[in-house]
């Protein structure tokens, strides 16, 4: 009983010491970006504390389990800032890691507030869990209003597209939606490109059942190794120089497609260069 | 009696309604002379209130404009209680509304206040979580009862540009708290309150004083259009219940549904079961327009609003 009780308590305080490093002036830092009412809640129900409370479990995922190696951090502006990503791996443990990044690793850390499925509100307890965690339905009012009181947003102009491809198709960025480019010109704010190499090969999905999918009202029903669970493939996470944009937000769509696929080929080529550097999938 | 008929007045309807009388009280400590009009037989009228009590589609309401100059009404004479809305209340909202604002046009009444509802935009799964004024009222997609305030909230909206010599307001306030009767004040008013399990939604009160304070402003020549009232910010259901000092009790959508569609045949609820999309989905607005065009900012906070709730409450 006792080796048993050392081994909890041993685990104990390493699980508290998860997340240390984003404590003291670091929390103060980010908790300076939100504008928080008396009942310690954003505009949007996004609760800090909340954040704070899953912060273990997100850096046990970020520093133990996909040991996430991040680059060009320094990239991401102060201020209004719009992070448009790959999405992969059937679970959005990607979305999890590029917000973890920026709070654990950020040079600016802050909270970045991701574009979830609409039909998220519509679920029980996620949609509770989700609105504090910061994450803001994907209407593009939301995310308008939160680019214009200044913080940082991310997309996944894939949508489920992405997340649910199959594994012949990995690393091939699927369409994009134009909704964010549209949302950028309107709001005059500056695009960070970010790749994400590791998370396509954590569920590879096998088989696609998609009649039980459509029975579901899921974007799909994908048969993975360890099902919920992903395997503990590393992540290598980058980040892009911002690219800025000008012109009409409500111009015809081939010019709006035009300056979406420049983002798109930008994320490719750097998806490219990251597999090139891998040399291994789990190491 | 003759020298009062001097006096232009501002007529209320739905006078006998709590608020109503609050905008009348605030009214005449403006020095305004105020006529109230209601179908419900009042006790005993506030004092210094011409009170008549009389059904607004009555040919002889329009007596009161032929009789008195009229400088504005308030449209509060509007029934929100869903039951037999269908048939009664839907034909008093909606043609009452019709004929009061045809006397306003017959007897050049110069303003019209409507005092309307943010609930018409409906809760939705898919609301942006601001609704701005400009947003399409849905609440009847879900609720087919809902249909008679959004029908009200048109109409008056028509007189824009039908008689744009009248200035008509329609105002929009977020759950108003207080002393009156309504849903919102009920529910949270309750020791234990139930609430959909897995369901917290952001949510926006405002304090009845603010709301006659919109109604006040909204009053001021020049002004016309259409105003979200909000009041002093948002927060979650739970933090909301946890404030004022209730016990929270989640029960499951599925039970909680069956529960009060049967509690409601049985008239043991005023809750009619597709409000529960009240505390499920967000149906919250942005009061930027009010603000800048009306110059609204709400004195009360939510703590203090909740405080007032519960004093209001105790006192009955």
């Amino acid at each position: 009983m006792t080796i048993l009780g050392d081994i909890l308590n041993t685990a104990k305080q390493n699980w508290d010491h998860l997340g240390d490093e984003v404590s003291g002036e670091r929390w103060e830092r980010i908790l300076e970006h939100t504008r928080l009412s008396e009942f310690g809640y954003d505009a949007f129900g996004y609760s800090p504390d909340v954040v704070k409370r899953m912060l273990p479990l997100a850096a046990f995922l970020y520093q133990r389990y996909f040991r996430v190696r991040a680059q060009g951090m320094e990239n991401i502006p102060e201020g209004r800032v719009l992070l448009i990503a790959n999405h992969s791996g059937q679970l959005p443990f990607d979305a999890m890691m590029i917000v973890s990044s920026v709070l654990l690793e950020g040079t600016r850390p802050r909270m970045i507030r991701s574009m979830v499925e609409k039909w998220i509100p519509s679920l029980p307890f996620a949609s509770t869990f989700f609105t504090r965690l910061g994450q803001v339905p994907g209407i593009p009012a939301n995310c308008i209003r939160l680019l214009n009181s200044d913080e940082g947003i991310l997309v996944f102009p894939e949508g489920a597209r992405g997340i649910s491809k199959p594994w012949e198709q990995r690393y091939q960025l699927q369409g994009f939606g134009q909704g964010f480019m549209r949302i950028a010109l309107e709001t005059g704010t500056p695009i960070i490109p970010v790749a994400l190499v590791g998370a396509e090969e954590q569920a590879p999905s096998i088989a696609n059942l998609e009649s039980l999918a459509r029975r579901l009202g899921m974007p799909s029903f994908p048969i993975t190794p360890l099902g919920l669970l992903p395997l503990p493939t590393r992540y290598h996470l980058r980040f892009g120089k911002p690219m800025r944009f000008r012109g009409d937000p409500n111009g015809e769509d081939a010019l709006i497609l035009r300056r979406v696929n420049k983002v798109k080929d930008r994320i490719q080529q750097m998806l490219e260069q990251g597999l090139r550097e891998r040399t291994h999938i789990f190491r | 009696m003759t020298s009062q008929h001097t006096r232009p007045a501002i007529v209320i309807t739905g006078i006998r309604g709590r608020l109503a009388r609050l905008v009348a009280t605030r009214l005449m400590a403006l020095g305004e002379r105020v006529i109230g009009i209601d179908s419900r037989p009042f006790g005993t009228p506030p004092e210094g209130i011409e009170v008549h009590t009389l059904d607004v589609r009555r040919r002889q309401a329009e007596d009161i404009f032929r009789r008195n100059e009229i400088s504005a009404v308030v449209h509060m004479g509007i029934v929100h209680s869903r039951r037999n809305t269908a048939t009664v209340g839907h034909h008093f909202n909606v043609v009452g509304t019709q004929t009061l604002l045809d006397y306003c046009h017959r007897r050049n009444v110069p303003k019209v206040v409507v005092l309307s509802s943010a609930n018409i935009y409906g809760p939705r799964p898919g609301n942006a979580q601001y609704l701005d004024e400009d947003t399409p009222l849905l609440a009847g997609e879900t609720f087919h009862d809902m249909r008679d305030l959004i029908a009200v909230d048109m109409h008056a909206q028509s007189y824009f540009w039908k008689h744009p010599e009248i200035e008509t307001v329609v105002l929009r306030p977020v759950h108003i708290v207080g002393r009156v009767q309504n849903a919102p004040s009920n529910y949270l008013s309750m020791s234990t309150v139930p609430t959909l399990m897995g369901f917290d939604p952001m949510i926006q009160i405002i304090h009845e004083d603010d709301v006659v304070t919109g109604i006040v402003r909204a009053l001021k020549p020049g002004i016309r259009g259409v105003f979200n009232l909000v009041g002093p910010g948002a927060v979650p259901l739970s933090a909301m219940i946890d404030a004022i000092g209730g016990r929270r009790l989640p029960v499951p959508g599925l039970a909680f549904r069956l529960g009060t569609a049967l509690l409601y045949r049985l008239r043991l609820t005023e809750f009619p079961s597709p409000e529960l999309d009240h505390i499920r989905y967000v149906c919250m607005v942005d009061g930027t327009r009010s603000r800048k065009v009306l110059d609204f900012a709400p004195e009360h906070g939510i703590r203090e609003t909740l405080t007032h709730l519960k004093t209001m409450r105790a006192e009955r």
